[in-house]
């Protein structure tokens, strides 16, 4: 385990009582951290439709992982990607459109994909409660506050597999954050992430209107070099 | 309670391609039609406008454009010894919905069979042996051969404005066109799309190894076109927003641009959205359907439309379960091989590709159409020598992204990981420096490939989900390792800076990554009573007015993308209609 001492990522503190009731009810070190100041960066300025600030808290930690900050661009909640979720889960999407629920449900290979009763919404709260849980019985610590290393350790023990989840696969539930992480890093940015169009500058990619009759000839071979628009831009 | 309609001349099931097509034909014959659609009216200058119409997250990740699972789906099992589960997300295919059906969101690849994939079996006994084919591999001939669907293919392409360059003009070869391809009486409508970097340099690569590249034949329409419909297409802007998305600049070739305006004008023909046909009244005795009964999905009532003809326009899973529930034809037995409707479903073999990373290259991936590749067919169905291969089929092969939208495109080098600081410099850097050649396999009938009804599963109206038994064989893995081989060559002949490991079709059929709508059968048209469920003509053999449309009565899957066949297909069946039929209502084929 690493150095104790490296500062936890903070939570939002409005909310601060019940988010940490399960916590502390199952792992001692966590309680008194959570009287830290609140965090006033950009990953904080938008108000949760449906995120608890516990689940918040863990999905900042990981998104910030997945996506550091860096010269190519902000951390992934500073690009907005936590509340991107957060507004997706509250949403048709975490209400389980498009998502066929009729039982029975069995445990099947992934080949025959998601398999499972819950919408997307109730996957990620069983997902960061079992993440958060495994964290504790492994670092005695829920996962947004453990040290920068062992965050990292505890985020690839996840991605292989490896950390013990009540219910289903680690890997699947990464699996799930990283694709709406990204999701949110790169989509158009009136759904809340891709903040400022971080994204597309970082990888060059020019977004609207999308009209290249001419320059598909113009920049046949050329970097094309405008800045890019979104959505917004045209509305 | 069930209302009982007015009869009327005809009615489409599904008003997608096949149920414009037939609609407009029928119409234009005098009769009156009515178009039973599922979904919503949906039109582009409504629906597919800048700046909603780029929303990636919307129509490419969430799926606007596609059936909604929460109503209906199909199950799955690998093979028959299994228990099926519902598909309960859409991955691998993405059947459509609302008018214009799949075809407002495809790409636009539009092509013919090669002639020997009209005549499969008999094709593959002349030249490698009357005990060539395995037992196992249920393949038959198309009844109608390249030659007699030859000028239905090109009424098609005229419909769709079709951008491409002829290889085989009259028995002429030529040179920059599709050399295998079966004779052709015309060019295509419009010249190929303008190319792209990354068919460029494929176009190069493929040559240097001796292949025949050409460009995509597309229904992304390179000029501006107007149809024999008197409907114009716009010319095509590259925006990289294709498949899965609606065309804003009326490019595409869709239904909704190419036909339905001229069939919604007409007073002959009554489209009723929010109509879900639930199912067929069939009069075994007399071998008719009467009518069908549909839902209106608004109100919840249940109507009763009784018609003189009804066609089958629906997706293949909805054909194949409106027989079923029906009790048309009999269904397919695979333990003794006996009947037709679910037998010899097939997809297509689609998952191997290569990524090419070059760093002094530009390859702006987001300036591109859905049908814009550069491709070679050296190596597709029987262009090549099988002997002593094991397997039998092939695969087109292109290089051409068909977006750089960030969601799902951002190709990084092998070993790279999939978060952190060094998946970010490696995206970064790579972006706009990389491409994929990828393949579609042929996928040849299996005995224990089939569609059925599931015994535990149902749909939002009640009725038993179709459940699809289905995996890869034997000769799709033998298929999939021959070509990639031949990414690993054109890969190397490219001399990349970087480039992935030739990825292989492997392992059971995964429902999850994307890979062709292009799932065919369980309606195969064909000679014989007891073998086909649909005569050349598409007419069902148990029921004569009663046409079924699309690819559920491909016999088996060639690689190609099934859109040109299932339009050649769709005018062929309607001619016969409006010529023969109309004048003796009554099989038009008789055993």
């Amino acid at each position: 385990m690493a150095d104790d001492t490296t500062q936890p990522i903070r939570r939002r503190n409005f909310l601060m009582g019940a988010g940490t009731a399960l916590a502390a009810s199952l792992s001692q070190p966590a309680v008194a951290e959570s009287q830290t100041a609140p965090v006033t960066d950009a990953a904080d300025a938008e108000p949760l439709l449906t995120l608890t600030s516990t689940e918040h808290a863990f999905i900042v930690a990981a998104v910030d992982l997945m996506i550091p900050a860096d010269e190519l661009s902000p951390s992934g909640s500073q690009c907005g990607v936590a509340t991107f979720i957060d507004r997706q889960l509250a949403g048709a999407y975490g209400a389980g459109a498009r998502l066929y629920r009729d039982g029975p449900f069995t445990k099947a290979k992934p080949e025959l994909g998601y398999q499972l009763a819950l919408a997307p919404r109730e996957f990620f709260r069983a997902g960061i409660a079992a993440a958060n849980q495994w964290s504790r019985q492994t670092y005695g610590k829920d996962f947004d506050r453990l040290a920068a290393a062992d965050r990292e350790t505890a985020l690839k023990a996840m991605e292989a597999g490896k950390a013990d989840f009540a219910g289903f696969a680690s890997r699947m539930f990464f699996d799930a954050l990283l694709q709406i992480a990204m999701e949110g890093f790169f989509a158009d940015p009136i759904y809340g992430g891709n903040r400022d169009m971080a994204a597309w500058k970082m990888v060059g990619y020019p977004g609207l209107p999308a009209t290249y009759r001419e320059d598909i000839k113009k920049y046949f071979g050329k970097k094309y070099d405008k800045a890019p628009r979104s959505i917004a831009d045209f509305s | 309670m069930t209302i009982t309609l007015k009869e009327t001349d005809a009615v489409v099931v599904g008003v997608g391609w096949t149920g414009s097509i037939l609609a407009r034909e029928l119409t234009k014959a005098g009769l009156n039609v009515i178009g039973l659609e599922r979904g919503s009216k949906r039109m582009p200058r409504e629906n597919f406008t800048i700046p909603s119409v780029r929303d990636d997250l919307k129509y490419a990740v969430r799926q606007e454009l596609v059936q909604d699972t929460q109503l209906e789906t199909v199950s799955l099992r690998h093979s028959p010894a299994e228990t099926a589960l519902p598909i309960r997300r859409l991955g691998s295919f993405l059947p459509g919905t609302d008018l214009g059906g799949a075809g407002a969101h495809w790409n636009g690849m539009t092509w013919r069979l090669l002639p020997s994939d009209h005549k499969l079996r008999s094709h593959l006994t002349e030249r490698y042996g009357k005990n060539a084919i395995p037992a196992e591999m249920t393949i038959e001939d198309f009844p109608v051969s390249y030659d007699e669907l030859e000028p239905y293919y090109d009424k098609f392409e005229k419909l769709c404005g079709v951008s491409g360059k002829a290889g085989n003009l009259r028995g002429n070869i030529i040179d920059g066109g599709n050399v295998f391809e079966g004779p052709r009486q015309n060019e295509y409508p419009n010249p190929p799309l303008n190319r792209s970097m990354a068919g460029a340099i494929m176009d190069g690569a493929a040559r240097s190894l001796g292949y025949h590249p050409f460009p995509c034949p597309s229904g992304n329409a390179s000029e501006t076109y107007t149809n024999f419909e008197g409907l114009t297409l716009g010319a095509c802007e590259y925006c990289g927003h294709c498949e899965r998305f609606g065309c804003e600049a009326n490019a595409k070739a869709s239904p909704n641009v190419c036909i339905l305006p001229a069939l919604l004008a007409d007073p002959k023909f009554e489209l009723r959205t929010y109509a879900q046909v639930k199912e067929l009244v069939y009069d075994k005795a007399a071998r008719k359907v009467r009518a069908v009964r549909y839902v209106d999905t608004r109100s919840g009532e249940e109507y009763e439309q009784p018609a003189g003809i009804v066609i089958l326009g629906a997706y293949v899973f909805n054909n194949v379960l409106l027989m079923l529930t029906a009790g048309i034809g009999e269904p397919y037995d695979y333990k003794t091989g006996k009947g037709a409707v679910g037998k010899n479903y097939c997809y297509q073999v689609s998952g191997n590709a290569v990524t090419v990373f070059f760093a002094d290259k530009e390859i702006n991936p987001f300036m591109a159409a859905g049908a814009h590749g550069i491709l070679i067919d050296d190596f597709n169905g029987d262009n090549f020598d099988h002997g002593g291969l094991g397997f039998f089929g092939g695969a087109w092969i292109q290089a051409g992204p068909t977006n750089g939208r960030p969601i799902f495109t951002r190709p990084v080098p092998p070993g790279t990981p999939r978060w952190g600081r060094e998946w970010k410099l490696a995206t970064a850097k790579w972006y706009n420096h990389a491409f994929a050649i990828g393949a579609s396999g042929c996928n040849y009938a299996h005995r224990e490939n089939f569609l059925d009804l599931d015994p535990t599963y149902r749909d939002a109206l009640g009725r038993p989900l179709i459940r699809m038994s289905y995996n890869f064989h034997d000769n799709d893995h033998k298929l999939a390792d021959y070509i990639g081989s031949v990414l690993g060559r054109l890969g190397h002949a490219m001399n990349p800076t970087l480039m992935s490991t030739p990825s292989v079709q492997r392992g059971d059929y995964n429902v999850v990554p994307y890979q062709s709508t292009h799932n065919t059968g369980g309606t195969m048209t064909g000679t014989d009573p007891k073998t086909s469920v649909v005569n050349r003509y598409l007419q069902a053999w148990d029921a004569d007015n009663l046409f079924v449309m699309g690819a559920s009565v491909f016999p088996q899957n060639a690689s190609y993308n099934p859109t040109g066949v299932v339009g050649a297909l769709a005018y062929y069946a309607a001619e016969a209609i409006t010529t023969q039929y109309l004048k003796s209502p009554g099989p038009l084929v008789h055993t």
